[in-house]
């Protein structure tokens, strides 16, 4: 008998039509018409989440109040990829947890604009901290990539 | 009051590919040696806890369907735990619930990873992401670690150094373990002048993909006495936290809960710690298996688990702390750095501790040990599992 081992070679390929959901809606709407950056207002502690969520995680009650936040903000966390995965942007690419003024929590997005090539000189650019801008792509679609984050004057 | 302990370990060696058996089979090999290292045969077993993670990673959808017979589950109850990378914690923690109901004296909680037959592993894992606010913007399991590794470094000064040396003590460790995987001795020199893969964290800051099985046999302790058993890895405490979905939402600045520092964690294990009377984990812990695919995550989270100050993990593994022959050792296996079967890490890190309460952990035993902790890590740094197992109970 032959120890040969055969091998079954497959591949997954599934199709999804995701809702954004009300909540989500009107944020890619108003990212799409209008250019602006809307959080949800928790009405306990008064957290403005970005991005919007339809309740507060922490004070279990639903959040009712859009609030218009500002297009500038401050770098909480970031990465610089330079591994290629299967699937995902050819890199390098810097990705960015960002605090914009006026939302409590950070939101993520590409950090563009930068050059990465060489990490330590990134590096002096990219800090925690360091103030960055929303920049909004000519034609969006009302998806999260419809913008990304920029450096601000370094 | 019921007590449960563990009464028998299976594990098979960690490697890339296992082209000789399917995912039942190799949950089968690890079952087998558990049975035979506890002295029990499969009719002893009354229900299945399957510890199995992202089926897109095994390529079958409810792949437990195809396992369960192979670990003697057929007429018996069997669950099927996900819940990513913490999957082995919970499934643990299922399994001790078994019993503790008073319902079931002999649970067997069994898993096995077969991810190395696909090459797209954090193409699938950027899925754990949300398709409408996150997936988009290329988060995987890798960069999710990164904005913790980023946010510690920036909190408290730890440095790409203090990572390298998690790295090279988890390597040197391995090498004594004949499960592990990634078998090399490295020096600090080459985890730092590894490649970047998602900066700050390269590639010997990282686990690796692998293949393999472990089995962990639960008992109550009337089963226990019947059995006659001695050397018992009895569970004294357990503990579990979950965070938040969003990252960003520890990034307040608010000093609570905050992203450099994995609270979740420190909640579970000051729960798990109250069970098992244990008040200065300090002292009164003995060796440690933390659930830890990258260097920086295990910098975080031996602070969380209270075997140093916040921010002072880093200045600990320059002292040799963590060492073999330091004060806590952690991880004597060589961790998760060097042996990444998703769907049962972390029961490999409970099965680790308790071979290390048993006094059965071969060359990689450390000395008197009276408690162990392990834990469990899923999702993006959200969902935590705390075990500590205890000689005596």
């Amino acid at each position: 008998m032959s120890k040969e081992l055969l091998f079954i070679s497959q591949h997954w390929n599934i199709e999804f039509n995701h809702a954004a959901g009300e909540t989500a809606s009107v944020f890619f709407r108003a990212i799409k018409e209008r250019k602006e950056i809307l959080g949800r207002r928790c009405p306990a502690c008064k957290r403005v989440l970005l991005p919007p969520r339809s309740f507060c995680e922490r004070c279990f009650v639903d959040t009712l109040e859009w609030v218009k936040v500002g297009k500038e903000g401050t770098i909480e966390a970031f990465t610089i990829v330079y591994e290629q995965f299967r699937g995902l942007p050819k890199p390098p690419y810097a990705i960015a947890y960002v605090l914009l003024d006026g939302a409590s929590t950070a939101m993520v997005n590409f950090l563009k604009k930068v050059d990465l090539n060489n990490l330590q000189e990134a590096l002096e650019r990219i800090k925690i901290g360091a103030r960055v801008k929303v920049v909004f792509k000519r034609k969006r679609r009302g998806r999260i990539t419809d913008f990304w984050y920029e450096l601000l004057h370094t | 009051m019921i007590q449960a302990g563990i009464i028998g370990i299976g594990q098979t060696r960690f490697v890339t590919r296992r082209d000789d058996v399917n995912l039942g089979e190799l949950a089968r090999e690890a079952t087998i040696i558990a049975l035979e290292d506890a002295g029990i045969e499969f009719r002893d077993i009354e229900a299945v806890v399957f510890s199995l993670a992202l089926d897109a990673l095994e390529g079958m959808e409810n792949a437990e369907r195809w396992c369960v017979e192979a670990v003697g589950g057929c007429k018996k109850p069997c669950i099927r735990v996900h819940m990513g990378g913490a999957t082995g914690g919970s499934a643990l923690h299922t399994g001790l619930f078994h019993i503790l109901s008073g319902l079931f004296n002999c649970v067997l909680v069994v898993g096995a990873e077969k991810m190395g037959e696909t090459q797209d592993a954090q193409s699938i894992l950027n899925l754990i992401f949300d398709p409408v606010y996150e997936r988009e913007v290329a988060i995987n399991a890798i960069n999710m670690c990164s904005f913790q590794a980023i946010r510690h470094m920036r909190k408290y000064g730890t440095t790409e150094y203090h990572m390298a040396l998690v790295a090279v003590r988890s390597y040197k460790n391995a090498l004594k373990n004949p499960y592990a995987h990634i078998k090399k001795e490295i020096t600090v020199e080459d985890v730092l002048n590894s490649r970047v893969i998602c900066y700050p964290i390269k590639l010997y800051d990282c686990c690796p993909r692998s293949t393999g099985a472990c089995a962990v046999l639960v008992a109550s302790s009337r089963f226990i006495k019947k059995l006659g058993k001695k050397r018992i890895a009895w569970i004294s405490g357990i503990g579990s936290c979950t965070n938040s979905y969003f990252m960003g939402d520890r990034m307040d600045n608010s000093g609570l809960n905050d992203h450099a520092d994995a609270e979740g964690l420190l909640i579970a294990a000051k729960k798990a710690y109250k069970m098992a009377g244990i008040s200065d984990p300090k002292k009164e812990i003995d060796v440690a298996e933390i659930y830890a695919p990258f260097t920086s995550t295990e910098l975080a989270a031996v602070e969380a688990l209270g075997f140093c100050e916040k921010g002072e993990s880093g200045i600990c593994n320059e002292k040799g702390i963590f060492d073999m022959d330091g004060k806590l050792p952690v991880n004597p296996s060589g961790g998760v750095l060097t042996s990444n079967p998703i769907s049962v890490t972390a029961l490999v890190r409970v099965a680790e501790a308790a071979l290390q309460v048993m006094g059965k952990a071969g060359e990689r035993q450390v000395k008197g040990v009276k408690n162990a902790v392990a834990t469990g890590e899923g999702g993006s740094l959200q969902f935590y599992t705390v075990t500590v197992l205890s000689k005596g109970i």
